[in-house]
Formats: C-alpha cells, structure tokens, sequence
C-alpha cells in the first residue's frame, strides 16, 4: 500500500535523523578545521589527520583495539554459534530453557556490572590485566551477539538437510561443516562483524579489564577529551565512527540480502 | 492374478524358512501424548519392493524415520538383518531415504547433490563420476547437472532426490512418496526402473505412495495403514480381491458396501438379509460366523453386470434405475439407485461407441453378480 508521505512524517523523520545524526556530522565537520580551537571554524584542512598518524600513544591505542576487536569476535563468532546450534538442534536435554535464557543476559546486563564482576573475577584467579582479560571480557559479551543472529537463522533452515547428510554418511561433524555451515555462512559472518563493532565500541568494560599498558582506543579519547577537546580527537573519533558504520552497514547488507536469497533458494529448493 | 505359493513365485513371507531382512517389534512412537505409531509388527523380507499406504497423518513417514534412524521407536525394537538397530546412528546404516520434502542441498549443484554419498562411501574417487553420470542418465537430468536446485522444476528436483538416494545402492532404500510430482509417462518410465534397479542390485525397497496403481504395480506387499496401525498386510491382489475390513475395502479402489444380517447355510456359503422386499445376497464365507451377526458384504463395481433384461444363471439379481453414469474413456460407471434407497455402482467396459450406448439416465436396469464376487466382512 503507498501512501501519500505527508507533511508530518516528513517532520518527524527529518527530527528524528537530526537527532540521532546531528551531533556525528559536527564532530565529522569540525575534524577537518584548520583551527586549533574545536569550536572555531577556520576552514578546511584534514592537518589534524596527519598529527594523528604521528601520534604514539594513538597508534598504540588503535593497534590493541583492533588486535581485541579480531581475536575477541573471531572466538565469539565460533562459541556463539556452538551455542547456537546446541540450543536450537540439541534437541532436549536437561536445563535447556535455563541455558537459552542465560545466554541472552548479557543483552540486558548493564554494562557497568559485567566490568565489574569480570574485574572481580580477574583478581579472583590473579590474572594480570592486559589485552587477554579485554579480549575474554568482549569475547563474553559479544558472544551473545552473535549467537542470536545465528540461531535466527537456524531456526528457519529445514533440519530435514542435516538428517540426509548423515543418512548419506556424514558423521555428524561433516554434516556440520558440509552442510549447515556453507547454510549460516552469512549470518556467522555478520555476528562477526557485529561482534567485531561491539568491540571496538566498548568503553565501560575495557576500562574495567584493561591494564596500564592497554589502552583501547576508546578508553584512550575519553581520558583525553577529560582534559578539553582536540582537533586531534575529532579526527580520530571520525575514522572510528567510519569503522564501525562500514561494519554495522556490511552485517546489514549481508544478513538482508545474503540469508534472504538463501532462505529463498532454500524454500524453492524444496518446493514440490 | 492369485498367486500360490510355489517355487518360482517371489513369496518370502509364506516361506518359514526365510528370515525378514527387518522385523518390527511391538514398536510403537509417540509425539508427547500423541500416538503416531501404534505397538507395530511388521516383517519385510530381503528383495522386497514394500508399499505403505493410507491417509495423511497415518504415521507413514514416522516409520520410514524409525527405519532410517531419526527419531527412535518409543517402545519396541527394529532389527535389521537380526541386529537391534536402535544404536545404530543414521550415518552407519546401509539405508538411504529419500525425503518427502526432497532435502537437496541448496548449496550444491545436482551433479554435488548426487555425489554427496558417494564421496562419503568406499568408492574409489576415478568410480564417483561414473555413477553420478549414470543417475542423471537413469532420471534424464544430464542437461541439468549444473544447476542449483532452485534453478529447476519441481518435477526435476523430485528426480534429483531418486537419483540421490539410489547413488549408494543400499541394502534397504526407503522412498517417500517418490513419484508424485512425475507426469503420468514419466511415472511409469521410473516405476519400471525402480523394478529393474531391484532386479540387478536386490535392493529392498520400503515405499510410501498416495497413489493406489502404483502401489499395486510395483508392490510386492502393501500395507494399508490407519492413524498409527496396520490395517492389513498383504500381497496386492489379496489387499483387493480380499480385503479383511471394511476400512482396506474401502481404501483401495471402489466398493459398494451392504450391511445386513448374517444367515449361514451350508458350509462355506451365507446369506444375508439386507432389506425387506429383496431376496437375501447369496455370498461364500468360512465358517465360524452365527446366525444374525452383523456384516457388511463388499462387491466392486466391475464385477457387478448391468444388463436390461433379467439375467437368470446369476446368484444374486436386482432390479434399478440409473441415476448417473462416469463416462471414463474406456470403463463407464453407472450409479444405479434400488428401490430400497441404496445405491450401487457397476463398471462396465465400453466395446461400444459412446452414441451407441445401452443405457441411459433413468432407464430401468438389472443388476446382477455371482455369489464368489463379493465378500463378507465383520469389521
Ligand atoms: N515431530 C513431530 N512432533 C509431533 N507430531 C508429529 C511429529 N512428526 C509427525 N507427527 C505427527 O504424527 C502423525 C504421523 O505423521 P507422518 O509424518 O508419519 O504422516 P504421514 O503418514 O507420512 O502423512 P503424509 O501422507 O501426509 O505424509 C501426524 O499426525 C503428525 O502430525
Ligand atoms: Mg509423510
């Protein structure tokens, strides 16, 4: 059904957006001001993307981001759909409906206590803080992430594959790896990518599981805007929201019209 | 068409000494408190081409995944070659089933399809081709090796299933419903394959149809089932010719059923007494039925005679007028209603132009039959 677009939802989508959009596209706008004072217009220049790259402790701060973001969503991706493919093939077993539920909770965990019982837990069996411990603590929170996307796309594929690839004589190993994983591909990647932008994002639990000597980059800016502003900041603060946005964009796409052509050749696959 | 139990008569199942290549024992699966499987015992014996018939939801499909390892029996044991397959997972048995809703990978492509279990079976690797080429030959999908299941018909894909399943030739296959999607010549082309396929390689072959002709065609045995249990296991001429309830009788092919009370005369032969005003139907029946049981007497329409005058060499005679008539191509129906009410269906074959017909609407017809045509039946 069209409908004619009328002045207010025009109104509320163009307020909306602002909303949510307006203060990126200042911060967006003001990384490439020649001046050094943040809210002092004085022209174009992308100078303060060159200070960037000479800057140590930020290229330290970019490098352990990147190396937690890849190691913490690559081992959630593969416990997240484990968990994921146990909890919508394994069939009953007991304490199943405990298990599903409990994996969702960190969705709704705030944040500020999964930090802090992760720092507690850190103390507890004396592990030193460092990329590990930001690496184990995002691997936790974002392997919920990615084991709802998963399961998503489970649920909606005909088990009836899995059980003509072991009546054709897979193990059931091989039926996973031949035949349900080229099925989730799309969907594993995108909770990749999302884990990988989760992460990347954190600040609350970096900070609390991060040690001296690993800072991410998100702890780095917050500490630095504490003492004012920079240029510099801004600039930096650009090319993450760059990042993230190609990541979250990409998980999208994927899931939209990846798994979408799939469910449908699948569904056509089995039409009589 | 009866068969007697002789040497060259393929009849496992009279012969004590041949032992079932399966055999159900008080098996029974349920779905939570639903009963989708009744207490079955069922042997079916090696080279079998094994027919399972009845309505939707009778439970056929669940059999073929008790035997194929999917869902385990709730109660009861399967044995195979006299082992107890309950242990046996999916992926160690020598069975292949065929899916009623095909499960092909959509991912691979038809030629991938079929050489799925090959890849996965002894078969030295330069062999795999071979046989993958000689299925898509067997179910004429040569030109569409190449393409993905979602590129083409339901028919093809249908094909592509069959030939999936017949790849491995397994000892048992198990083929749900593999014919339905197939035009009528393409049916019989494959139905004449399967037959053939069972002749060179002794595959055994459990079947469900929806299709009666193909169910008598192929079978061996059929079993006629109801919401979980058997009805009647029998050859196919002997499921027709003598069915034991009126449930298979009516299941299989027409019939006209005619209650009545049962009066028994000399031995072998009953009448019965089904409305007043009507001589009583002269029928053959065993023993061991009493004076005024209730049965319903079953005769199939094309061995009921129509005719305009009264034939007098026949057991059994009524008179009717005719309410309608399937013209069928080469048989016509005619429904012909007694004055009692009841209606009656008779076949007979048209040797005559359709123009020159006998008999039309509401013409007065007798009807007449021989007292081995029908049987008497108490359930
Ligand atoms: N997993 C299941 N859970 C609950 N009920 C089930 C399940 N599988 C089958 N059933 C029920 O068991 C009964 C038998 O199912 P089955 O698939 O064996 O029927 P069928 O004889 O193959 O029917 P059709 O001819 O329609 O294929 C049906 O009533 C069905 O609803
Ligand atoms: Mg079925």
């Amino acid at each position: 059904m069209i409908r004619r677009f009328s002045w207010f939802n025009a109104t509320s989508l163009t307020l909306g957006f602002a909303f949510l959009y307006m203060p990126m596209i200042i911060l967006v706008i003001y990384s490439f001001n020649a001046s050094k004072l943040v809210t002092v217009w004085a022209g174009f220049s992308t100078k303060w993307y060159g200070e960037l790259l000479r800057n140590e402790a930020f290229l330290d701060a970019a490098w352990v981001t990147l190396k937690v973001a890849v190691i913490s969503s690559s081992i959630a991706t593969v416990l997240g759909t484990m968990a994921a493919y146990v909890l919508v093939r394994g069939g009953r077993f007991a304490g199943r409906t405990l298990f599903s539920g409990m994996i969702y909770a960190p969705l709704v965990m705030p944040e500020v206590i999964t930090g802090l019982s992760l720092l507690l837990l850190f103390i507890a069996v004396g592990l030193d803080r460092g990329v590990i411990t930001i690496v184990l603590a995002h691997t936790t929170f974002s392997m919920c992430y990615v084991s709802v996307v998963v399961s998503s796309r489970l649920v909606a594929f005909d088990r009836s594959l899995e059980e003509a690839a072991l009546d054709l004589g897979c193990t059931p190993f091989d039926a996973f790896m031949s035949v349900t994983l080229p099925m989730i591909a799309p969907a594993v990647i995108s909770g990749w990518l999302l884990a990988f932008t989760l992460s990347l994002d954190d600040l609350v639990i970096a900070s609390f599981t991060s040690g001296p000597s690993s800072t991410t980059l998100p702890i780095k800016i917050f500490s630095a805007v504490r003492l004012g502003v920079s240029p510099e900041i801004n600039a930096l603060s650009t090319i993450m929201i760059g990042i993230v946005a190609v990541g979250v964009i990409a998980a999208s796409l994927i899931s939209k019209t990846r798994i979408a052509r799939m469910t449908r050749d699948e569904q056509a696959a089995q039409q009589q | 068409m009866a068969q007697s139990p002789s040497s060259s008569v393929f009849a496992p199942w009279d012969d004590p000494t041949k032992k079932p290549l399966i055999r159900f024992e008080g098996v029974t699966k349920r779905f939570g408190d639903f009963t989708a499987v009744d207490n079955l015992d069922l042997h079916i014996y090696e080279r079998e081409f094994f027919a399972l018939l009845g309505p939707s939801g009778c439970g056929k499909t669940t059999i073929m995944r008790i035997l194929a390892g999917f869902d385990p029996p709730s109660e009861g044991t399967v044995w195979l070659d006299d082992v107890n397959i309950a242990p046996v997972p999916p992926n160690k048995r020598p069975v292949n089933m065929m899916f009623q809703s095909y499960a092909l990978f959509p991912h691979l492509s038809v030629y991938d399809n079929i050489a799925f279990g090959l890849k996965r079976s002894p078969m030295p690797k330069s062999e795999i081709d071979g046989r993958v080429q000689e299925m898509l030959r067997l179910t004429r999908l040569e030109k569409f090796a190449r393409r993905k299941p979602h590129q083409i018909s339901g028919g093809q894909r249908q094909r592509v299933a069959l030939a999936r399943s017949l790849a491995k030739a397994p000892k048992l296959l198990l083929l749900d419903e593999p014919l339905g999607a197939l035009d009528k010549k393409l049916r019989n082309d494959t139905q004449f394959e399967l037959m053939d396929i069972q002749e060179k390689t002794g595959t055994t072959f459990v079947i469900v149809t929806h299709d009666q002709e193909e169910a008598m065609t192929v079978a061996s045995r059929v079993a006629v089932m109801d919401n979980g249990k058997l009805m009647q296991v029998a050859t196919p001429d002997r499921i027709y010719e003598a069915p034991n309830s009126v449930y298979v009788a009516d299941f299989i092919g027409d019939v006209n059923i005619i209650e009545g009370n049962l009066r028994p005369q000399e031995p072998g032969k009953v009448l019965i007494d089904w409305t007043e005003g009507e001589a009583p139907i002269r029928a053959e029946a065993n023993g061991g039925l009493t004076e005024g049981t209730r049965v319903s007497y079953a005769v199939r329409p094309e061995k009921i005679a129509v005719s305009a005058e009264r034939p007098d060499d026949r057991a059994n005679v009524v008179q009717g007028k005719i309410i309608d008539i399937a013209y069928l191509g080469n048989i016509s129906t005619y429904h012909v209603q007694l004055p009692s009410g009841h209606m009656i269906s008779a076949q007979m074959t048209n040797s005559r132009r359709i123009e020159r017909r006998d008999f039309t609407w509401e013409d007065t017809v007798w009807l007449s039959w021989t007292d081995t045509a029908g049987i008497v039946l108490t359930q």
